[in-house]
């Protein structure tokens, strides 16, 4: 309390810590987590889930609680420029809370299940957790690369939790080199922009690649020097975080990083991971490198559509559902990147939206996978879930709604993601001409159509086929109940009355380059 | 004095180095130096470019680089020696339990 009353320390004025206060609460939370596991009774583990929870909500409230106070202000920074709270950060700082809150509830039970019941599991979720905020908030290289690693790091060990799983090794394993390897990568990339501007603070950044293209004098013609460099650099940042996000042909860890995770880890893999690294994408694209829009444009155009192709085509042959799920999440990547392609305020909303929407859907069917496994039923197959109708019908309805809103299906929130980012893309052709535009939001609609079959099949295994001869029952426990039952009332709120959540949406519109003015209003 | 293209020139050189090892090698400790190759290259790159601008923050992101690659290497042989208790290979073919 001392350190708050006083005004400034040498370094930093100590009010500066208001802009981080989540984070604070999240690494506190960690730590003291890891201290309850040594501390606590033997298989006790699971009130360390608890805490962390906890830890979560109570992180959520003070980000809200920043909205509310400083939300006039925005953007504030701090630390000389290295942390800014803006709309942005706080639109993606809540769905990174809700993928964690939701992830810790559907792993306690699983962990239960998998004899793996360990306190360090959760304090791992709460590191990851933030380095995803500071990913959010960081608008300087250095503290953006430092919580990607952050974050990539502890996914390595979850990934690799469940220790006595050859399976679970080998995905670690594998993601782990092709993680690092892309990180080695991205940061090259960093080097290079470093060594345009002179600076790592990504407002510099966008400033000297502004002066660099549009200096007079400067067009494609007459040869800049810096401009080799800066293209390198760009193609160095955009492959490192083709790799981040699971797009194609970066995309090969992951499959087998899905599949071999322990469930409630690939869910957090799949949507707060993903979502983190489109934050850092959006970042970096969109206000580093903004002024160069023209010529990453076309380039992530030409990787969404093969990402999209290749997520789809490829996800129709699965037997595996985590494994079908991965291939469904290369191609979201793919949908998702069509929001940072259009960028403007369509796209934005689009990017912003389908990223809760895909939060939700995920991680509750994921939760549904999580309840078919059990003690030797492993319960990975698309077949495990014949009969699931007649055995629990609410838990099929709620699976058909994740799966419908995976596919797109109006009134549910996966329509309304979809429906901004390919409006996005539409309005963008409009303005700029060009038709490239146009066909990329045609392809994108033609694979989603493809994209149902494969959804669908799920539902039918779940009502159509004959029931199969498991009567166990599922393993369900109140935490994965209440996190599937918030995730099917989001998916459906979104669907049916989206207004509110376009409004949320939208705050992330302020704080990034080239949107135009407006508000977007429902017919 | 060396100028900073130089430098760049090596930085460049040992990345591709590392890229190439990365892709040929398929033993994971191989691959892993290959890695930390990669990331020293870049550590070149970012100390010329701050000697070049007379500016500490590139220094600083180096150490926090070399720092970030230390935790690297803990976690990643920690994983490395899961996989090798479980089957006493470290050759990335042989790891396909799963495949498709």
């Amino acid at each position: 309390m001392l350190l708050l009353q006083a005004n400034t320390t040498d370094l930093f004025a100590v009010r500066e810590l208001n802009l981080i206060v989540p984070e604070i609460i999240l690494t506190v939370a960690a730590c003291v987590a890891l201290v309850m596991e040594v501390l606590l009774p033997n298989r006790r583990s699971r009130w360390v889930g608890y805490f962390a929870l906890g830890g979560v909500l109570l992180a959520a409230a003070s980000v809200v609680a920043a909205w509310v106070t400083y939300g006039v202000g925005f953007p504030l920074t701090g630390f000389y420029g290295m942390v800014r709270l803006d709309g942005f950060a706080v639109v993606f700082k809540l769905i990174f809370l809700l993928a964690a809150a939701l992830t810790i509830a559907v792993s306690l039970r699983y962990l239960d299940v998998e004899s793996e019941q360990r306190g360090e599991f959760y304090a791992l979720v709460l590191f990851a957790l933030t380095g995803m905020m500071f990913l959010a908030s960081g608008y300087d290289l250095i503290v953006l690369f430092i919580s990607l690693e952050l974050m990539a790091l502890t996914f390595y060990v979850l990934v690799s939790f469940t220790r006595r799983e050859r399976r679970s090794n080998e995905a670690g394993m594998k993601y782990f080199l092709l993680g690092a390897f892309s990180s080695g990568v991205l940061l090259y990339g960093m080097s290079l922009l470093y060594g345009i501007a002179g600076s790592t603070n990504l407002g510099d950044i966008a400033a000297s690649v502004n002066s660099i293209l549009h200096a007079p004098g400067a067009d494609e013609t007459t040869a800049v020097p810096l401009r080799p460099m800066l293209l390198l650099g760009m193609i160095a940042l955009a492959a490192g975080l083709f790799f981040k996000i699971s797009a194609v042909p970066f995309h090969m860890w992951a499959p087998d990083a899905y599949e071999g995770a322990p469930t409630p880890v690939t869910a957090f893999l799949s949507t707060g991971s993903k979502a983190a690294s489109f934050a850092l994408f959006a970042r970096i694209f969109l206000e580093g490198l903004g002024g160069m829009r023209a010529e990453w444009a076309p380039l992530l155009g030409v990787v969404a559509a093969i990402t999209i192709m290749v997520g789809n085509w490829a996800a129709v042959t699965q037997t595996n559902s985590k494994r079908l799920l991965a291939y469904s999440s290369v191609s979201n990547a793919g949908y998702l990147l069509l929001g940072i392609i259009a960028a403007n305020r369509y796209g934005y909303v689009g990017l912003a939206l389908y990223l809760l929407v895909y939060t939700l859907m995920n991680i509750g069917a994921f939760g549904i996978i999580i309840s078919l496994h059990r003690r030797g039923v492993v319960g990975e197959q698309v077949d495990d879930l014949k009969g699931l109708a007649q055995k629990d019908p609410v838990m099929a309805a709620a699976m058909a709604v994740f799966m419908l809103s995976l596919g797109g299906l109006p009134l549910t929130g996966g329509f309304i993601g979809k429906w901004f980012l390919f409006g996005g893309l539409l309005q963008r052709g409009k303005e700029e001409g060009k038709n490239w535009y146009y066909w990329l939001a045609l392809w994108a609609i033609i694979n989603t159509v493809v994209s149902f079959y494969y959804y669908v099949r799920f539902i039918r295994v779940m009502y159509l086929d004959e029931r199969a001869a498991d009567v166990r029952p599922l393993s369900l426990s109140p935490a994965l109940r209440v996190a599937l039952g918030v995730a099917v009332f989001g998916i459906i709120a979104v669907g049916v009355y989206p207004q509110p959540f376009i409004n949320f949406a939208q705050s992330i519109v302020s704080s990034l380059a080239g949107a135009v003015g407006g508000t977007i209003a429902v017919r | 004095m060396i100028p900073l293209s130089w430098y760049l020139a090596l930085s460049a050189v040992l990345f591709t180095i590392g890229v190439a090892g990365v892709v040929i090698k398929r033993n994971v400790i191989s691959m892993f130096m290959c890695i930390e190759l990669m990331l020293n290259a870049v550590n070149l790159s970012l100390v010329a470019f701050s000697s070049y601008f007379r500016d500490a923050a590139g220094q600083l992101f180096v150490f926090i680089v070399m720092t970030v690659a230390a935790a690297e290497a803990a976690v990643g042989l920690g994983i490395i020696i899961a996989v090798f208790r479980n089957r006493e290979s470290l050759d990335v073919d042989d790891a396909s339990v799963m495949r498709n």
